[in-house]
């Protein structure tokens, strides 16, 4: 049955009236036209058939209301439903004929309606099946890569411009365990690990200053522009980086921006001190033979002399025997100290001399109360240099100038000489300060640059150079300067310049939609919490009083970056207390003394621990009482933790306020995790961090997106007023 | 009047060897063994010409260039380093500390005497 229309009842109403008004005008007028006995005839004639009247009145709107209903159907209900329908179609995926009605009109609108929406769907399908095709390539390169990168054998890190690792080989992932100084099995988990800072490995302003080399060359148009530097890592180890920028896609005709960096490490401990050995008995050899050739020469061209006495003759004939025997003493050492053949120089990169100069003057500036100006600069000037360490020798000598000799302003000088470059520092020696009185023991006294030491001397980065250095004075000018006497380079990177970057020539990159995870530059507190790093952690201890003596014996962490657990990046590690675990504890944890029994101390321990978790939110189940575990060790280690925490326990209390209790296993339980592991503190890790994974999405049902308002629903809740 | 050599080297087995072909030009010699010695007797006696090995331990031939040269009494007086650092970028330190020539070990004894000669006629 169809609804009642009201467009008809009151279509009928209308015309109803219409009628009436009209009949009663007609009758009027009829009426007014006729005399009082015609009027009376009517009257009569017609007064008993009133009713009559009234039922044909009624009889033709129940037909007039038929042809309404009919017409409205027709024209106007047609179209609103057809309209209806293809709202739907518009609106969902909805694949359907859509049914001709109403009026030719409409009924051909339906046709072109069906047609459009075939075309669309035939247009879908296509596009879907390129969508798939494009998928499948990606995926595939995707592969490929991975497969690269697996298999080579340098260690390759991928990072964003803020130095967080985006993407890492396994054997980058070996090669961090290498440098780790941390005890055990535990060891580089610390240092390497997806969104983690590779500027826990690299000193951050030595990374800074390739990139700003490499941005450079991009500036310039360079074609492969990429740096190398060698350095030295807290644990004394020697890398050398190879760093290449990954790019932007480029847009117009603007230069392709980068976006981030390729590290390729080589641990090149080994190589270098062989070399080294190698560099200094060469080194040696040379020199003494030369010594020695000389004194014999020496004493070979004496004992021609005619004029001899024997008793001279006698003294050079004994110089001439011991030099020899020295000699083939020295020949039998080198055979002996099996050197091999590998041969590796300090990188020494080409760089613009004048663009030095501008970078040393930008550095020696950034020291307070001293100011450089670059004078007379040969600007064609190409120099092989090893710049970081170069800079750093600058602004060394630029400071010990200001505190011992109280100079002000420094003027650098770059020029050639005798087919080297020569790099000056010069300044005007101040009267009452005799400047030649400092210079001894500056080229062999450790650098210090911008508050902090290097274990470098000045002497080192000439050597680097194969240069020298001295301190002389312009015989004119009274002006004295520090010279670098330096290397020189082919000028020829302007020759790139001209073969500017095209499409084709760049190289191919693979977008893993995690470059666009960019700096954290909001504070934590809004941060979202999907979107923040986080260290889930826990620690089984022999009682439950930290602070009386109860000890920590076995602490985990898992770590989830961009809301996915990285389980493969897994802190776990016993710990030797130091005392006893008390027997009726070993059933909880299920940890024995021989478990722990010449495992690392806490104070082995934690070091290790507090850089993994670094940059990251602490979230643990109670959090309070593992916090408390790793404060009181704060004034024996030196080690504050003071990140962010989140407790899972208050968290859950936060999203189920009716809830009983707020135990791991009834939260886990809840939430349907499975625990392996149960009171071993990496299965307790996991299951929280499951926990936690889960709790987020339902924080945000309650509006609670950030971290701090997360912190603030936890502190409102009741459990948060327990304290250990 | 005799003109006096100062040679300083750490190597007796050079000494023995210098020192009779200084004296058989006829110069009068002071041997030094070290950088320090070579100062003092520098300072002391007065030497003409200065013949200076660079390795030497307290002071090297650079440092003991660099204090002559800076002294107002001997700011001409001839200096020959002798030295078995062979790079170019040694010969470019040696010239700039003040150092008149210099000569790479192994050396030609006729070409020291001849160049001794030279400097020592030449500051006459």
């Amino acid at each position: 049955m169809r609804r009642f229309d009201k467009r008809v009842a009151i279509g009928v109403a209308i015309i109803g009236v219409i009628c009436l008004v009209w009949l009663g005008v007609t009758g009027a007028l009829i009426g007014a036209s006729l005399s009082e006995s015609e009027r009376e005839a009517v009257r009569n004639a017609v007064g008993a058939r009133g009713v009559l009247l009234v039922v044909m009145w009624a009889v033709s709107l129940v037909v007039v209301g038929a042809v309404l209903s009919r017409l409205v159907a027709y024209f106007m209900t047609a179209p609103a439903r057809l309209a209806e329908e293809a709202q739907v179609l518009l609106g969902t995926d909805v694949k359907r004929q859509l049914v001709p009605t109403g009026s030719i009109e409409n009924r051909r609108l339906t046709d072109l309606f069906n047609q459009l929406v075939q075309q669309r769907e035939s247009l879908r399908d296509e596009m879907d099946v390129r969508v798939a095709e494009a998928a499948h390539n990606t995926e595939q390169e995707k592969n490929r890569l991975a497969a690269l990168m697996s298999e080579l054998t340098k260690s390759v890190v991928v990072c964003n411009l803020d130095g967080r690792i985006l993407l890492y080989n396994n054997r980058a992932r070996m090669q961090f365990r290498k440098l780790s100084q941390a005890p055990g099995a535990i060891g580089g988990t610390e240092l390497i690990g997806l969104g983690r800072s590779v500027y826990g490995v690299f000193d951050r302003k030595l990374v800074a200053h390739a990139l700003e080399n490499i941005q450079h060359r991009l500036q310039r148009g360079a074609a492969a522009p990429s740096a190398q530097f060698i350095t030295t890592t807290p644990s004394g180890q020697l890398l050398r980086a190879q760093m290449a920028p990954v790019r932007s896609p480029q847009e117009g005709n603007e230069l392709p921006k980068m976006t981030g960096f390729v590290l390729m490490l080589d641990n090149i401990t080994r190589e270098f001190e062989a070399q080294a050995r190698q560099d200094s008995i060469l080194h040696t050899l040379t020199e003494r033979s030369r010594a020695a050739l000389a004194n014999m020469q020496a004493a070979l061209d004496v004992l021609e002399y005619p004029d001899l006495e024997p008793d001279m003759h006698e003294r050079l004939l004994k110089v001439l025997r011991e030099e020899t025997a020295g000699l083939g003493t020295r020949l039998r050492e080198i055979k002996s100290s099996a050197v091999d053949g590998t041969v590796l120089r300090w990188p020494l990169e080409d760089m613009l001399g004048a663009d030095l100069v501008a970078a040393a003057i930008r550095r020696i500036e950034t020291i307070d109360n001293l100011s450089a100006v670059a004078e007379q600069v040969d600007d064609s000037l190409w120099l092989k240099v090893e710049s970081f360490s170069l800079l750093q020798a600058l602004s060394y000598l630029a400071e010990r100038l200001k505190q011992e000799c109280v100079i002000t302003t420094l003027q650098l000088r770059l020029g050639m000489g005798d087919g080297r470059a020569q790099l000056d520092l010069c300044w005007q020696p101040s009267a009452d300060k005799a400047t030649t009185e400092v210079i001894p023991g500056w080229e062999t006294d450790p650098m210090r640059s911008g508050g902090e030491d290097t274990s470098l001397t000045i002497q080192d980065v000439v050597e680097r150079h194969g240069g020298a250095f001295w301190f002389g004075r312009d015989p004119d000018s009274g002006t004295v300067f520090f010279r670098f006497l330096l290397p020189l380079a082919a000028p020829q990177e302007q020759l790139e310049t001209a073969s500017m970057v095209r499409n084709e020539s760049r190289p191919e990159y693979y977008d893993f939609d995690l470059f666009q995870s960019s700096a954290q530059t909001r504070s934590l507190e809004d941060s979202k919490l999907s979107e923040l790093s986080f260290t889930v952690f826990d620690t089984e201890t022999t009682g439950l009083d930290p602070a009386n003596g109860d000890e920590i014996i076995q602490i985990a962490a898992v770590r989830i970056v961009n809301g996915k657990l990285l389980r493969h990046e897994s802190f776990d590690q016993f710990v030797d207390p130091k005392r006893n675990i008390p027997e009726h504890t070993i059933p909880i944890h299920g940890i024995t003394p021989d478990m722990v029994k010449g495992q690392p101390t806490i104070d082995k321990v934690l070091p290790a621990f507090h850089q993994f978790t670094q940059d990251t939110v602490l979230v643990a189940h109670n959090a309070a009482f593992d916090m408390r575990c790793l404060q009181v060790k704060e004034k024996v280690t030196g080690l504050v933790f003071d990140n962010p925490v989140m407790d899972t326990l208050l968290l859950s209390a936060v999203v189920h306020p009716n809830q009983e209790s707020h135990r791991l296993e009834a939260i886990t339980e809840r939430f349907n995790i499975n625990i392996l592991g149960r009171h071993t503190a990496l299965g307790d890790s996991m299951a929280t961090a499951e926990v936690f994974l889960r709790l987020i999405p339902l924080l945000a049902e309650k509006g609670i997106f950030t971290l701090g308002q997360a912190r603030e629903a936890a502190q409102k809740t009741y459990y948060a007023r327990l304290k250990y | 009047m005799t003109k006096t050599v100062l040679i300083a080297d750490d190597e007796p087995n050079i000494l023995i060897s210098l020192e009779f072909l200084m004296k058989r030009e006829g110069y009068r010699v002071l041997l030094a063994h070290d950088g320090q010695e070579a100062c003092d007797l520098i300072m002391t006696e007065r030497p003409d010409l200065l013949l200076l090995d660079v390795m030497m331990p307290k002071k090297t031939g650079f440092d003991v260039c660099h204090e002559v040269r800076a002294h107002a009494d001997f700011k001409d007086t001839p200096i020959l380093l002798l030295t078995a650092k062979g790079r170019d970028t040694d010969v470019a330190k040696g010239l700039a500390m003040g150092a008149n020539a210099y000569m790479i070990k192994p050396f030609s004894t006729k070409e020291l005497v001849q160049k001794v000669r030279e400097m020592l006629g030449a500051a006459v």
